[in-house]
């Protein structure tokens, strides 16, 4: 067999167990409307993505992922609860390495379920890890739920949790926003300078544009507003670097989330979840006891995760690109679903860097 | 067999270009009428002189189909990914000088840092139900640069001229474009923010590391350096 027939193979026995283990197989489009991707992702997906387009539909994208497809359907007429699997080629535009493949298989297991997150997050980690076979693979964890339950939970005001949580994928601006909410960096000599004015809008020339004079009037309203809320507390950001320094096998990183749930009560609940994943993980068969969790995984590349998020990872090959990658998306079934949500956990393989890593192509 | 250099083809960058290079004895010259594109090299022998717009220059050194090349380093960020594995920096002329910077409605006073312009994209996309328009034709850099900045929830629109009437014409909110002087954008009610250089821009002297050379060739490529680096 050729290796793209080789590959094939291998994705439809990947594809078969996920439909022996319940799930509906899915087609999508290859050609995705490049509107929702660019809503959803921003324009940094035009680095990472294949853009072409016709005087009819617009700009289109090759599909660089099934997520957003799956959710689609699911919304618009998924039975409650159900389990998909999908199978084919996902394409990523490289700008920096001609060595990373721009077009490659995917096979995929999504489980939307009301029941019990826990059991399916469990369900979604332990049907990956057992297709893998006995590939000798290292499995990260984290959970991106609990660094936005400490963000929700700071004493400080909406504007500032909105801002922190807006960029919780981004976390050197998040880091910039916290150091200013706290204090530790200080307020620009532009923003100074607009806050003591007397009239800031002397001087600013005609009004020009699609935002209007209103906007900007509200938002030196906000600034004025956020110049007399209290710092966010030098406590509070400790708490916040405390749970992202965690790291560490499962049940001692549990206990560690736990002190820090002491004094910021806020993460109980998420914590909880974690304890409750933990045990669902053990029920299937999973080693708890020497799995890793860490809790800033997944925060620069997982974009649309909001809780469980993991990654298997080649022993022997650590710059390979993962093999398997997943995580909940409760969020994103939301902004997909016009009004409508459903929790929702999912994962893909990589059928080509299995079958690299057992030597068979 | 010769080298080729390729010079922009017209207007003051053309003509400084000549003055940069005959400043070290070498001569370069248009012939033929005004409208043909034939040129002629002096002070050196075997080089051969490719007319070329500034745009497209990047490219054909990036083809090693010209060995030497005159053009913005904007163009060749923009143009050429993994621009430094295809052509080298071999001097840079001292004009042309520009900087692609970001700039935004003089009447925005809440707006000076890339800071505030993230803050109001999330808020103008609530407001609007649309991202925040740049208008820009430097998308590569623009966005490379917006993305270690951290700032979420715009859009960039293409705009290939007349780019500073954008805000005004509402068909983007802010423009990431070249400015030498600034003048342009005070003409329109724009002003720069203060942290947003996205790249400073001149005109420069690359050579392609694409281009095959032969022994030949080489001597002659050793011939114009040597005689570039005097004065």
């Amino acid at each position: 067999m050729t290796p793209v027939a080789n590959i094939r193979a291998e994705a439809a026995r990947l594809k078969d167990m996920f439909q022996d283990a319940g799930a509906v197989p899915l087609e999508t489009d290859i050609l995705q409307p490049a509107e929702t991707l660019l809503d959803l992702y921003g324009e940094d997906i035009r680095a990472r993505a294949y853009v072409t387009s016709d005087p009819l539909h617009g700009e289109q994208m090759l599909r660089p992922d099934f997520t957003v497809p799956v959710v689609q359907m699911h919304m618009a007429h998924g039975a409650d609860p159900a389990r998909y699997t999908y199978s084919g080629v996902v394409f990523r535009r490289q700008e920096d390495d001609v060595n990373r493949a721009n077009e490659y298989q995917q096979v995929g297991y999504e489980v939307f379920d009301r029941q019990d997150p826990a059991a399916a997050d469990a369900e979604v980690f332990a049907l990956l890890s057992s297709a893998l076979g006995d590939l000798d693979f290292r499995a990260a964890t984290g959970d991106i739920g609990i660094l936005m339950a400490a963000v929700n939970g700071l004493k400080t005001t909406d504007r500032r949790k909105a801002a922190l949580m807006r960029h919780i994928w981004r976390p050197r601006r998040f880091r910039a926003l916290l150091d200013r909410f706290s204090g530790k960096s200080d307020v620009p000599a532009t923003r100074r300078a607009l806050l003591k004015a007397q009239d800031p809008l002397a001087g600013a020339g005609p009004h020009i544009g699609l935002r209007s004079a209103h906007e900007v009037q509200d938002r030196i309203n906000a600034l004025v507003e956020d110049a007399t809320a209290p710092l966010i507390s030098k406590a509070e950001v400790a708490l916040l670097s405390a749970i992202l320094q965690v790291r560490d096998e499962c049940p001692a990183a549990l206990n560690m989330l736990r002190d820090i749930a002491v004094d910021l009560p806020a993460i109980e609940t998420a914590v909880e979840g974690l304890a409750r994943r933990i045990d669902a993980l053990d029920t299937r068969g999973v080693d708890v006891a020497s799995l890793e969790f860490e809790a800033s995984y997944g925060r620069t590349s997982m974009e649309y995760y909001d809780g469980f998020v993991f990654g298997f990872y080649s022993v022997q090959k650590p710059d390979m690109p993962p093999i398997a990658t997943g995580g909940r998306y409760d969020a994103l079934t939301r902004r997909l679903g016009g009004g409508h949500a459903i929790p929702a956990v999912g994962g893909v393989i990589r059928p080509d860097l299995v079958l690299q890593l057992r030597g068979d192509l | 067999m010769s080298i080729k250099l390729g010079v922009p083809s017209k207007g003051r960058l053309m003509e400084k270009t000549f003055d940069w290079f005959s400043a070290r004895g070498i001569y370069l010259s248009r012939t033929g009428s005004d409208r043909e594109y034939a040129a002629k090299v002096e002070g050196i022998d075997d080089v051969e002189l490719v007319l070329l717009s500034a745009g497209e220059i990047p490219r054909e050194l990036a083809a090693g189909r010209i060995h030497f090349g005159v053009t913005g380093t904007d163009l060749i960020r923009e143009k050429l990914s993994l621009w430094d594995q295809k052509v080298e920096t071999v001097a840079e002329l001292g004009f042309g000088h520009a900087d692609l910077i970001i700039a935004v409605p003089k009447c925005w006073v809440d707006v000076d840092t890339l800071d505030d312009l993230d803050a109001v994209a999330s808020a103008f996309r609530g407001e609007h139900g649309h991202r925040l328009r740049i208008a820009t034709k430097y998308h590569r850099l623009v966005r490379d640069f917006l993305r270690d900045a951290g700032v979420a929830d715009y859009q960039l629109v293409d705009s290939q001229g007349a780019t500073e009437g954008t805000v005004k014409n509402l068909t983007a909110e802010a423009i990431a474009d070249i400015t030498s002087s600034g003048e342009t954008l005070r003409a329109n009610h724009l002003k720069i923010l203060g942290d947003a250089t996205v790249l400073k821009s001149q005109a420069t002297l690359f050579q392609s590391k694409i281009a095959v050379l032969s022994p030949q060739d080489r001597a002659v490529s050793t011939a114009l350096l040597s005689q570039l680096e005097k004065l």
